[in-house]
């Protein structure tokens, strides 16, 4: 049967997503949020989901939807600060303890999800040596360099943004938008592309930023963000 | 004696900003360096969320919501400029393929350790960012910062009191009184701001300043 990955709706786009799923989410500072795809996954009204999502507060992002409904469990980030004066929901349920938290350097929170796609099960890096964030990690010295031992996320569902896919799931990227998009891609068992359109006709092979490989389900939204 | 304000600080950082470097600018005072640097400095600014070439902020009409920097300005592209993702962004900055950072602080300790991402608010989460790899992974940490707190406590210290985002890192200081550098014997200034003597600025300071006799005077033209 010919390939073709464009899904009809948002919501089917979530097919098979279950309680206790981890979902990886992409977007940074205002570009590349999957938002109507957040939605829907709010929708679905799932309960116990681990997000990995660099900012649990970002207010252009819905992922704060998600987890003022109750349906997360536990967040992986590296920015876990409101802006506003007033606690964000997630800062609320996180100092009530309802909400678990894994803060992470920006770079090895990417670097894990690019692992977890790469089929690296655990790398060293010289970040966060010696600071709160690395409490408990394996530490190695590499000649006069020491290092943290950090392990490869996966995931069970990458919601990412992109500008248009074709029906093999090809994806190309606006400015921005992209940010941990790919890495996320390849990380998870099921991702879908939510892109601004889809269309039948293949994309230039040199144009393609994230090959289709990576993308089971494209959903066309429009301009809609 | 007239401390260096906000958009002087940022001047003063400017001018070490070297010909044909690739520099990347943390978020507050730091980004506005790319306002003042010396004509005929051709420069690509990095921001961590994969743009390398950062232009001017984007007026109204220009302004496109795809189109952002690490701290959510909307931005415009120089010619020349690329755009990679996240993880692509930070393997260029592990890399060591970023000359410069210039980054904000609470507090630099005499042996380079540098806290900026966590002034432990109450109520409030952590934000850590990209700072510890910045840190860690540029080949030259530059930080501006108000040489005390607003308690006029000092942020020089022997040892870091707030948890550190990298050690030994820090290789100069820019403050509102003074250009400080960070020397494998401790701290030693280069420029003073004029009309405030070497006594007073050791005594708004906590670690040991080594301050040479042809130390220079920090002067930055009135910005406004």
């Amino acid at each position: 049967m010919a390939i073709d990955k464009r899904v009809a709706s948002a919501a089917e786009a979530l097919d098979g997503i279950e309680d206790g799923a981890t979902v990886l989410i992409s977007g940074f500072g205002g570009a590349g949020f999957p938002n109507i795809m957040i939605r829907a996954l709010r929708d679905r009204d799932l309960k116990g989901l681990t997000l990995v999502v660099n900012s649990a507060t970002h207010p252009f992002s819905y992922t704060h939807e998600l987890i003022e409904a109750g349906q997360v469990q536990k967040v992986i980030c590296s920015a876990a600060r409101g802006r506003g004066k007033e606690p964000s929901p997630f800062e609320k349920l996180w100092m009530d303890g309802k909400i678990e938290l894994e803060c992470l350097p920006q770079g090895t929170f990417a670097e894990r999800i690019r692992a977890g796609g790469a089929g690296i099960p655990a790398f060293y890096t010289p970040v966060g040596f010696g600071t709160d964030l690395a409490a408990g990690k394996e530490v190695r010295r590499f000649g006069d360099v020491d290092c943290v031992l950090e392990t490869a996320i996966t995931g069970d569902l990458a919601l990412i943004r992109g500008d248009v896919a074709d029906r093999y799931g090809n994806v190309i990227f606006r400015h921005a938008q992209a940010n941990f998009g790919p890495a996320m891609a390849t990380a998870a068992r099921i991702t879908v592309a939510e892109v601004r359109e889809t269309q039948a006709e293949p994309i230039a092979p040199e144009r393609v930023q994230l090959s289709g490989v990576y993308v089971n389900r494209a959903v066309a939204v429009g301009d809609a963000r | 004696m007239k401390p260096l304000t906000r958009n002087q600080m940022a001047w003063r950082a400017a001018q070490d900003v070297e010909d044909g470097t690739v520099v990347n600018l943390g978020i507050g005072i730091p980004v506005l360096v790319s306002d003042y640097l010396p004509e005929g400095r051709d420069v690509f600014f990095q921001s961590e969320n994969g743009v390398i070439g950062v232009g001017p902020a984007a007026t109204p009409e220009q302004e496109d919501p795809d189109l952002v920097d690490a701290g959510s300005r909307r931005i415009t592209l120089r010619p020349g400029a690329t755009i990679v993702d996240s993880a692509a962004s930070f393997a260029m900055i592990r890399g060591g393929h970023i000359d410069v950072t210039i980054l904000g602080a609470f507090e630099v300790a005499s042996n380079g350790d540098l806290a900026n991402w966590d002034m432990r608010i109450p109520n409030k989460g952590p934000l850590v960012g990209g700072a510890m790899d910045l840190a860690v992974g540029a080949k030259a940490v530059r930080v501006i910062m108000e040489h005390n707190t607003r308690k006029g406590e000092p942020r020089l210290l022997d040892a870091c009191r707030l948890p550190v985002t990298a050690l030994e890192c820090v290789k100069r200081i820019y403050t509102d009184i003074a250009v400080i550098d960070v020397e494998a014997t401790g701290f030693v200034v280069r420029e003073i701001v004029e009309g405030l003597s070497p006594d007073e600025l050791r005594a708004r300071t906590e670690a040991e300043l080594s301050i040479p006799q042809d130390v220079g005077v920090l002067r930055a033209p009135d910005l406004g």
